[in-house]
């Protein structure tokens, strides 16, 4: 931990909230500021230049997304973690396309959120098991679906796997053991995903969300 | 404590039990409504009503009708636009609507009845008296449409949208027919008028003086027409607004209910259990999951899907010993015996993990795919050596590993002291796929 400690930014709306995440993290993370408002969080993210900005998906005036939109035109280097109370499908998938490095819901507990704010400054992806079973379902084998770009789009087995058994609740370092694989492995596999989340085509995922009537 | 969530807002149904007001109950004893009599009458129970509401004999009632009869048919005429006009009385039943056409036949009838006896000799006088009498039965007709107790009892029946009941109504097609019937009668009665009183004589009447009375007829109905719309258009929108506003309603009286029966209750026991700290967990855990249960999920009955059956049985598994179960279910499918054995295998499996692991939570992970079935569970507790305590553990022979076998599926445990126990089940599911 003798490394430089990492700057972290609060976004959400709830006082109590924030001041709750500060107290668990300051011990581990500088938290540089915090903002309750989307025009806030903007303007305050470009000011302090955070590593990781920890952001809430639902706020009242156009929530994490918002945020996470108007910055990422201006820094893209900024990398956030969505920390929502919510864990509904339509909520993650349209964070992670928005461009989050990760989603993780409140109830997390202190030591996996500084985890999971190490890994994403690192510039690598959090997958909780539910997210991963979002991911999967999501991405899930339609042989008739037409696809644009398979190459893009689709999973690759290796992927599949990987994402299977972050659904079964297993650590990066247990996934490596179980495939024989490295840990470094596991991580750009996940990131791909990511990836491929972010950019896969409209149409299969807003089908994905019409069949659970999502929308 | 049981938390049972009907998940997803379910719209409300119109309350048919709705009260109405009651206008008969109302209406002050002494003088009854002036309607017509459905109980005293002889022809339409005009006299009979009109009597009730002057207190007079309806005999007497009668024989000033027939006496009025003789000036030029006045009787008649009177008689038959009170029974156009007046509503029927309290059990005023249903009639046949071309019976309700009646009263305006009659009137036109008498008017022109009239104008026969003003003008003897026929002619201009005779063609007038027609056509009075057809203007006379078209707003006869129309007047009677807007009848407010036909409107009240479309509201009755329906007190969500009344204009969707006078529509799906069979009332309703006659209501648009007569009305349009009405204005016809109107506009060539009102035509016909103004032909007639043109300064030449019919002989000489040209198309062009037709058309120009067709146009003089079509701006008066337009006059009715603006006059009415916005009438019209009010009562539409406060209908509209009215029925927004119930939805509404319903939705907050729902959602009102949902944190009566269950949050309230939920902080209740937490106060009480302040101390207690497992219990509080469990409360606040097993509320938690309810409510993300009914904002979040799509309904779906444990007897029937998979997934739901599964969510299900980890819930109850979480509420009973205290422990978080983070469930992930990849895809559905409906559940048949097969499926239920597994469901009932992952949930023993949860059950073993919860007593015997010593851990706070457990993955559970599910997925369904087109032709196999794959359920998860995992702890990263004690674990046990499989080969050891095998023999004697009944649970995990008889409830999961047997409980598999004789349904066509597999279970594997793996568990290693000190890392944990993961129990993979699988059920191929290809001949059950068109079930």
């Amino acid at each position: 931990m003798s490394e430089q400690r990492l700057r972290v930014f609060l976004v959400d709306d709830h006082g109590m909230f924030r001041a709750g995440v500060r107290a668990e993290l300051g011990a581990h993370v500088d938290v540089v500021g915090e903002a309750a408002t989307v025009a806030q969080a903007v303007s305050m993210i470009g000011s302090t230049v955070p590593d990781v900005v920890l952001l809430d998906v639902h706020m009242p005036d156009g929530g994490g997304r918002a945020v996470l939109e108007a910055v990422r035109r201006t820094q893209p280097q900024v990398r956030f973690l969505a920390l929502s109370v919510s864990d509904a499908a339509e909520d993650v998938i349209g964070l992670i396309r928005a461009g989050a490095r990760g989603y993780v819901t409140k109830t997390i507990s202190p030591d996996d959120l500084v985890d999971a704010i190490r890994r994403v400054a690192d510039g690598d992806a959090v997958f909780s098991p539910r997210l991963a079973g979002f991911v999967l379902d999501a991405f899930a084998a339609r042989p008739d679906a037409p696809v644009a770009d398979p190459e893009l789009d689709q999973l690759t087995n290796r992927e599949r796997e990987v994402l299977r058994l972050l659904a079964r609740g297993y650590a990066y370092k247990e996934i490596a053991k179980e495939l024989f694989i490295s840990i470094k492995t596991v991580e750009t596999h996940v990131s791909n995903v990511l990836r491929k989340l972010q950019m896969s085509n409209r149409y299969e995922l807003s089908r994905w969300a019409a069949d659970r009537r999502l929308v | 404590m049981e938390v049972t969530v009907s998940g997803g807002l379910t719209r409300g149904r119109p309350c048919a039990g709705r009260d109405t007001i009651d206008h008969v109950s109302t209406s002050v004893p002494e003088t009854p409504r002036l309607t017509r009599s459905r109980s005293d009458r002889l022809v339409a129970g005009v006299a009979g009503g009109i009597a009730a509401h002057v207190r007079l004999s309806p005999t007497l009632v009668r024989i000033i009708f027939l006496l009025l009869l003789p000036l030029n048919g006045l009787g008649a005429l009177l008689y038959a636009v009170f029974w156009a006009v007046l509503p029927a009385g309290e059990d005023g039943g249903r009639r046949r609507p071309s019976i309700r056409l009646v009263p305006f036949v009659l009137a036109g009838l008498a008017l022109m009845a009239v104008s026969i006896l003003i003008n003897r000799d026929g002619g201009i006088g005779m063609t007038v008296g027609w056509l009075v009498a057809l203007v006379a039965v078209g707003a006869g007709i129309i007047w009677h449409q807007a009848d407010p107790d036909r409107r009240q009892r479309w509201t009755d029946a329906s007190p969500n949208a009344p204009w969707l009941a006078a529509l799906s109504d069979g009332d309703r097609r006659m209501y648009v027919l007569r009305f349009i019937g009405g204005g016809v009668l109107v506009a060539v009665g009102m035509i016909g008028v103004i032909v007639i009183y043109s300064p030449k004589t019919i002989g000489a009447i040209s198309w062009g003086d037709l058309w120009i009375a067709v146009a003089f007829a079509l701006v008066a109905l337009a006059g009715v027409g603006l006059v009415a719309a916005p009438l019209l258009w009010r009562m539409l929108t406060a209908l509209r607004a009215e029925r927004e506003g119930r939805i509404r309603e319903q939705e907050r009286a729902e959602l009102a209910a949902m944190v009566h029966d269950q949050v309230l209750h939920t902080l209740a026991l937490i106060q009480r259990n302040a101390a207690d700290q497992a219990a509080v967990t469990r409360l606040a855990r097993g509320q938690e999951r309810s409510l993300r249960t009914w904002l979040y999920q799509p309904t779906g009955s444990p007897t029937e899907h998979f997934a739901a059956a599964l969510q299900a049985a980890a819930a109850e598994v979480e509420d009973t010993y205290g422990i978080v179960v983070e469930a992930v279910v990849v895809g559905d499918r409906k559940v048949d015996e097969r499926v239920a054995a597994m469901v009932a295998a992952a949930r023993e499996a949860l059950v073993n993990a919860a007593r015997h692991a010593q851990v706070k939570s457990v993955s559970l992970y599910a997925e369904a795919e087109p032709t196999m079935l794959s359920v998860f569970v995992r702890d990263r507790g004690t674990g046990f050596d499989p080969t050891a305590v095998e023999e004697r553990r009944h649970g995990v022979r008889g409830s999961i590993i047997g409980r598999m076998a004789r349904h066509g599926g597999q279970a594997e445990i793996r568990s290693t002291v000190g890392e944990g126990t993961e129990v993979r089940l699988s059920l191929s599911v290809t001949s059950l796929k068109e079930e």
